[in-house]
């Protein structure tokens, strides 16, 4: 059994998918959804212990020996992100009844379980696999049920956001697949490991570096990297708020995880940071996501478009611990997947439960939401303070490495320039605060309550994550800097 | 009881926060609520003087909470010049909850559970920030502080006290993320530490042009000190109820910040790689320029908590400017003038709350002739005015002096002479509010202010908690100046221990 946990992590959800269609009883398939993604959470754990304690597990699929067969290989790095996962997709599970209560036509849910299983097989598998096309066979499997997960809201806008990512996110995907092709046609290996191995005897070729642009540029486009986020604020604000709240936390992190793949184990560190400019342009990239998006952010009445932006301005914190190309800089960037994970989830979960009891997300209908829903709010200014950075929450743990890590490499402006851009957030943050606390509830809204346990309890299992991580580091900084450490292949 | 001082130490900063709970949850009932407050108050004090006669017979308490980051700590000690602060404001917080009772009550404050919560988690993180053993503890209890006193500022919940929280959580939190955090970082970065050490924990031989810039991201950093430019979350924080800026205001928060700036000052930089540093010289003129320029503002202000903000800003300077001037004397000049700066200030305060109460005044043009109607009030501005002046009998006397002394040995002439002018600028501003109450026409002003409130020459005096509070810190002001001995032992012995003797 625990030889085949690497399988078993990305088959038990493809098994339950179609179950669920046979329960079709809405609370059966519920409870049978969140059991599924529990046992995918354990085998997480189970996975991330293991290679903790023996190092990288490799798994060949149906026994066939790669490159012939598929082979999975977890190493840290992957497990982390299965681990990430697997636990956000289970806590926002244990919301989703009520959460798709009033956002979905009931006789949609069952579907709805279907898809959500289906879309977390495929970033499980995106990251398990150790084989470049099978990457791009679960990156089809995901994307495809988020852009039907995201077309359920009963928001007609909805659609049409559908529709935008969709288009986005096939051009990404088909430029990833072009990138595959050309590399295939080079090395005639599509197993990474393989590929890495060949890839440096022929890194000159003009086809390697036509396929490495097309490969950052398709996972750039999956991962809302600024210029090429477009897509991603209406897709996240017409969504379901379930939804958005299970792919704010794990599909962007899933995109960040193929950019260290490819450019790390993949086409390998010399080859992505010193024969090609990656590092700056990602670096100014980055800083101007963070500023742009979080400037908009700003300026934003939805908050769920609100915190849309702000996704994509912690991206651009990702991409520039990404881009400084050192051991800190990336155990960083992997820390600040984690944590964004955990405060994104807590906070669109948290909107969700607005939307329960209000009805709507606009800034307006925050008014006196401070009184009315106090644990609600409550939680909202603290995965607030998280986003900020404050100290004792998961935040200021990121925040702190990256600003270790830049400093490290003497990059004195960036360091100030991530600073600066933190102050943003205050703002965005405070002008939730102001309208929660300091207005009076709106006339005919009539009597608000406090939302439901079943929505509680997930969103303060998350905050209180928030404040514990950020207070007890051990497991995330060991991890992350197992994992960064490893793929520099330093202290191994 | 038979703790000991380590759990003591802990209790320090756990007892007001778990307390905060206790508060919360009897929150319906007043008497207990604020009985619980009080009984708080007492048991912190008596922890903190427990430990202080431990200090004293020359024990050492460390206590370690956890590693937060890899050789990062959460750990706490005690040492004079962080004892001294933690016994100023235990004991001022006893005093300010009895205040607070009477002013809130007769005020009929609304919300007032969460006021009383939030106080106690605030002054939990000053306990923490007083007795933190190194950096980090320090700047993690730093931003608790902050983010606990932002719903105190804007209690009254009206568009003017949202405007003043934005200003208040806009400076200190930006100032201490943009400049202090970055300060911490490259600190950490060149040294291998953020332990406070005696002496400073930079070598020797390090780059003094890269510590100078560190110094000014500190001294820029500890917004709480309200050096210029970024002091204007001072006055903001002055729509806040009267306890919460007599205590937080004049005593906690401001503290907070130039005991951050002394014990950096001290214990990272040490007193002697201060002096050789290029941008020493620039900052002490920065903090010179604070002080009078925040006096001549003071001087203008004609409502009442708006003059004694911009007061506070000049004093804060005081405080600074002898932390920068590296000369023991002036250490000791500094760390006095916390706690003489603190009895005088939270008495001004008290007082401006007191006639807000019962004499519905905030406007000093108004207050002609008040000392008819409020004696003891008007006697205890008095008293509390000469403290801050620096006169005796006065403990502000002797801070004033040690400072001057520290200008002296230093041979700053120019700074000299701006203490002495703001201290004649501290007399213009402050004498005539307590002159013209009992002498309404010994100094020139508008007649029929003075006729009107000749008229009503009926005592009535604040409620009397408020009344015994602000009679205790004048009397306080000038029991300093009786017996500074253990005042002036616990300041001398801060260079004691950071390797320095003092009178070379």
């Amino acid at each position: 059994m625990i030889a085949h946990l690497p399988i078993l992590q990305v088959i038990v959800p493809l098994i339950a998918a179609p179950l669920c269609l046979i329960l079709r009883r809405a609370h059966l398939v519920w409870l049978f959804a969140l059991f599924a993604s529990g046992i995918a959470f354990l085998t997480s754990i189970l996975l991330l212990q293991q290679v903790m304690d023996t190092g990288t597990i490799v798994y060949e699929l149906g026994g066939w020996e790669a490159p012939w067969g598929i082979e999975y290989r977890i190493d840290k790095l992957n497990a982390f992100l299965l681990l990430i996962i697997t636990m956000i997709s289970t806590v926002v599970l244990m919301a989703a009844k009520k959460g798709i209560e009033k956002e979905i036509s009931s006789e949609k849910h069952t579907l709805f379980y279907v898809l959500y299983l289906l879309s977390l097989t495929g970033m499980l598998g995106i990251v398990a696999t150790g084989d470049a096309f099978n990457v791009f066979v679960f990156l089809e499997i995901s994307s495809l049920s988020a852009y039907a997960l995201i077309a359920l809201g009963n928001d007609r806008r909805a659609l049409w956001a559908a529709y935008q990512y969709l288009i986005m996110g096939t051009i990404g995907a088909t430029f990833i697949l072009i990138g595959i092709g050309m590399m295939y046609q080079m090395t005639g290996t599509l197993n990474m490991e393989d590929l890495s191995r060949r890839l440096p005897e022929i890194s000159q070729t003009r086809t390697v570096f036509a396929a490495f642009a097309f490969v950052i540029v398709g996972i750039c486009l999956k991962l809302a990297l600024f210029p090429l986020h477009l897509w991603l604020p209406n897709a996240y604000s017409y969504a379901p708020s379930i939804v958005t709240a299970f792919f704010a936390a794990t599909a962007t992190k899933v995109a960040i995880y193929l950019l260290i793949r490819f450019t790390f184990s993949v086409f390998g560190l010399t080859f992505s940071f010193t024969t090609l400019p990656l590092q700056t342009l990602f670096i100014v990239l980055g800083l101007l996501g963070i500023f742009v998006a979080s400037t908009t952010a700003i300026y934003q009445q939805n908050v769920k478009r609100l915190f849309a932006y702000s996704s994509i301005a912690q991206i651009g914190y990702m991409i520039v611990g990404f881009s400084i190309s050192s051991v800190t800089g990336l155990t960083a960037t992997l820390l600040h997947v984690f944590n964004h994970a955990l405060m994104k989830s807590a906070l669109f979960l948290a909107l969700g439960a607005v939307m329960y009891r209000v009805g709507s997300v606009d800034l307006k209908h925050f008014h006196g939401l401070g009184r009315q829903m106090p644990l609600t709010m409550a939680a909202i200014v603290v995965g607030g303070l998280s986003l900020i950075g404050v100290p004792l929450t998961v935040g200021f743990v990121s925040k702190w490495y990256l600003l270790l890590a830049l400093i490290e490499q003497g990059w004195w402006p960036v360091a100030v320039l991530v600073l600066l851009g933190s102050l943003l957030a205050i703002i965005y943050v405070w002008r939730i605060v102001e309208a929660a606390y300091f207005k009076p509830p709106l006339a005919n809204t009539g009597d608000i309550k406090e939302a439901p346990l079943q929505y509680l309890i997930p969103i303060w299992i998350l905050i209180l994550a928030n404040i514990y991580f950020g207070i007890d580091t051990r497991l995330t900084v060991s991890v992350a800097q197992a994992a960064s450490q490893s793929l520099f292949g330093v202290g191994l | 009881m038979n703790l000991s001082l380590e759990l003591m130490l802990q209790l320090t900063i756990i007892l007001p926060l778990v307390m905060t709970l206790v508060i919360v949850a009897v929150g319906h009932r007043p008497n207990v609520r604020e009985g619980v407050t009080i009984a708080t108050s007492l048991a912190l004090l008596y922890l903190v003087i427990n430990l202080y006669q431990g200090l004293t017979s020359g024990e050492t308490i460390e206590v370690f909470w956890w590693e937060l980051l890899p050789a990062l700590q959460v750990s706490f000690t005690i040492e004079p010049l962080g004892m001294l602060f933690a016994l100023i404001a235990s004991f001022l917080w006893l005093i300010t909850t009895v205040y607070s009772i009477g002013y809130m009550r007769s005020h009929h404050e609304e919300n007032q559970t969460r006021f009383y919560a939030c106080f106690a988690i605030a002054i939990g993180a000053v306990m923490g920030i007083a007795f933190a053993d190194n950096l980090f503890t320090l700047f993690i209890f730093y931003e608790i502080l902050t983010l606990s006193t932002y719903p105190l500022v804007t209690h009254a919940g009206t568009e003017q006290a949202k405007k003043g929280g934005r200003v208040y959580l806009g400076i200190l939190l930006s100032t201490s993320i943009v400049f202090f955090l970055l300060a911490i970082i490259i600190t950490w970065i060149i040294s291998g530490t953020l332990q406070f050490t005696p002496g400073g924990v930079f070598d020797e031989n390090v780059n003094t042009t890269l510590v100078g810039a560190i110094l000014v991201l500190f001294v820029f950093g500890i917004g709480k000190a309200g050096i210029m430019p970024f002091h204007r979350w001072l006055p903001a924080a002055m729509v806040a109820p009267t306890p919460v800026s007599a205590l937080l205001h004049a005593v906690a928060v401001v503290k907070a910040g130039v005991f951050t700036i002394l014990k950096v000052v001290v214990y990272i930089f040490g007193i002697d790689l201060l002096a050789v540093l290029p941008t020493t010289q620039f900052l002490l003129y920065l903090a010179g320029a604070s002080i009078l320029l925040a006096s001549l503002v003071a001087m203008r202000q004609d409502n009442l908590k708006a003059r004694l903000a911009y007061s506070t800003i000049s004093q804060l300077g005081y405080i600074t400017l002898g932390a920068l001037l590296a000369s023991p004397a002036a250490v000791i000049g500094s760390s006095m003038h916390i706690a003489t700066h603190a009895f005088g200030k939270i008495t001004l305060f008290f007082c401006a709350g007191a006639i807000f109460v019962s004499a519905h005044k905030t406007k000093i043009s108004e207050m002609r002739g008040l000392g008819r109607q409020m004696p003891i009030t008007m006697a205890a501005f008095f008293i509390a005015s000469l403290s801050i002046i620096g006169v005796p009998p006065t403990g502000g006397t002797w801070s004033k002096w040690f400072l001057l002394l520290g200008t002296l040995e230093t041979e700053q002439w120019v700074l000299m002479i701006v203490l002495l002018m703001s201290s004649l600028l501290n007399i213009a501003y402050l004498l005539p509010i307590s002159v013209n109450a009992f002498f309404p026409n010994f100094l020139p002003g508008k007649e029929q202010d003075s006729n009107r409130l000749l008229a009503n020459t009926q005592i009535k005096e604040a409620p009397l908690p408020s009344l015994i509070a602000l009679c205790i810190t004048a009397l306080a002001c000038v029991i300093l100046f009786i017996y500074p001995q253990h005042l002036y032992q616990l300041s001398a012995s801060i260079l004691d221990i950071s390797g320095m003797l003092y009178g070379k």
